[in-house]
């Protein structure tokens, strides 16, 4: 489109006179400082991969049972995954950014992660069995997006990240609590689910296998 | 620290400015631009790997931009947050009969750059947002889609009305001096 000429006068006035606002230096080094913040972290997790790398040649090298490679390889994997699904359930909480969308509707909240994710999460509202939903957003678990689903129990929240299983069927389902949060995780329709809140163990369970009851209806 | 968080850091920085901007034009607010820029760039922090340098401007500035828009629908219930086909068509004359008619604003009127800031202030964000980014900017139509997530003719459009709006009110505001 070439800009007519009324166009380019209008953009030059308002390239002259409209104010640019630019960044107090005081917001420059609070950025600063989380950036900081985060890459020690950043640091330890490719450290980290580095020993992995090695572990893995070492592993070769002497020949290690591969059943017991197997063994924790996957229970260090979901490890990994809980303590990502905790950090994603209290950064939501943190920094009051629980949801991109916020409905109780599952018939807009499905709709709204079209053109964002490469999978269509699976929504329902439980509202009816005292755990009504309240949004959904993106979030960044297992180095893919994924689909966080935001419930609501009583006062607590709980966060539900949804994406499509990878094919290893013997990490389907678990259970952990660690700092006061427990976690809990499943597979259903070719999903994993993981859900994490403060509630106690029991409701989260029931919570599970409700939506695990919607998958099958 | 790694050399990836490290760039990350350094290009980052580097847009505070753009996606500053961005943000202070659409919250209308500095202290609450200043919480959007530090949010999206939390978010940003998060979501960055595998992103090549040269997207990483329409990137975060599209960050911000929804941050900035979950806070205004939010916040700012009397501000029309979404595009609206019908009321974006036709009768946009009448957002602005409620622009301010004090006699301090009219003698400030009188100052071309506050007339111009008004002017683009009194848009509404959608179109607010593609001036911006175009005049201020001088981001790219492709870009601009990228920001924006709508597609790049949908940009041009909107970018012609929005000048054609703000040219209106630019007039309206000269006679009414």
């Amino acid at each position: 489109m070439i800009d007519k000429h009324e166009d380019v006068e209008l953009a030059a006035l308002v390239k002259a006179q409209a104010t640019y606002y630019e960044a107090p230096q005081s917001l420059r080094d609070r950025i600063g400082v989380d950036l900081a913040k985060a890459a020690p972290r950043a640091h330890r997790w490719a450290e980290w991969q580095q020993w992995l790398g090695m572990g893995a040649a070492f592993a070769c090298g002497v020949m290690l049972s591969v059943a017991i490679t197997f063994f924790y390889g996957v229970s260090g994997q979901q490890d990994r995954l809980a303590a990502q699904v905790i950090d994603g359930h209290v950064r939501s909480l943190m920094v009051a950014h629980l949801s991109d969308v916020a409905s109780s509707d599952q018939h807009t909240v499905k709709p709204w992660f079209n053109g964002k994710l490469d999978f269509s999460p699976p929504v329902w509202d439980l509202a009816t069995e005292g755990f009504p939903l309240i949004g959904g957003r993106l979030d960044y678990i297992d180095e893919r997006p994924v689909a966080a689903l935001v419930y609501r129990h009583r006062l607590h929240t709980i966060n539900v990240f949804v994406w499509p299983a990878r094919s290893n069927p013997s990490v389907a389902s678990s259970s952990t609590s660690r700092n006061g949060f427990n976690v809990t995780s499943w597979r259903d329709e070719g999903m994993q689910f993981w859900a994490v809140s403060d509630i106690n163990s029991a409701d989260l369970q029931r919570f599970g296998q409700l939506l695990r009851k919607q998958g099958k209806s | 620290m790694t050399e990836r968080a490290q760039g990350f850091e350094a290009v980052a920085l580097t847009h505070l400015n753009a996606v500053y901007n961005l943000a202070r034009w659409l919250v209308r607010d500095e202290h609450v631009a200043q919480d959007m820029v530090q949010e999206a760039y939390l978010r940003a922090l998060k979501f960055h790997h595998g992103l090549r340098g040269d997207d990483m401007r329409p990137w975060l500035l599209g960050i911000v931009r929804n941050t900035c828009y979950t806070w205004l629908k939010n916040n700012r219930h009397g501000e029309q947050v979404e595009f609206d086909e019908e009321r974006d068509s036709g009768a946009y004359e009448s957002a602005f009969d409620r622009a301010e008619n004090s006699p301090e604003a009219l003698l400030l009127c009188k100052q071309e750059s506050a007339r111009v800031n008004r002017a683009i202030a009194a848009l509404p964000p959608v179109f607010r947002e593609v001036l911006v980014l175009r005049e201020l900017e001088e981001l790219s139509y492709d870009e601009i889609a990228v920001v924006a997530a709508i597609p790049a003719g949908t940009v041009m459009s909107r970018l012609a009305r929005a000048r054609a709006m703000l040219r209106t009110e630019l007039n309206r505001m000269m006679s009414e001096e």
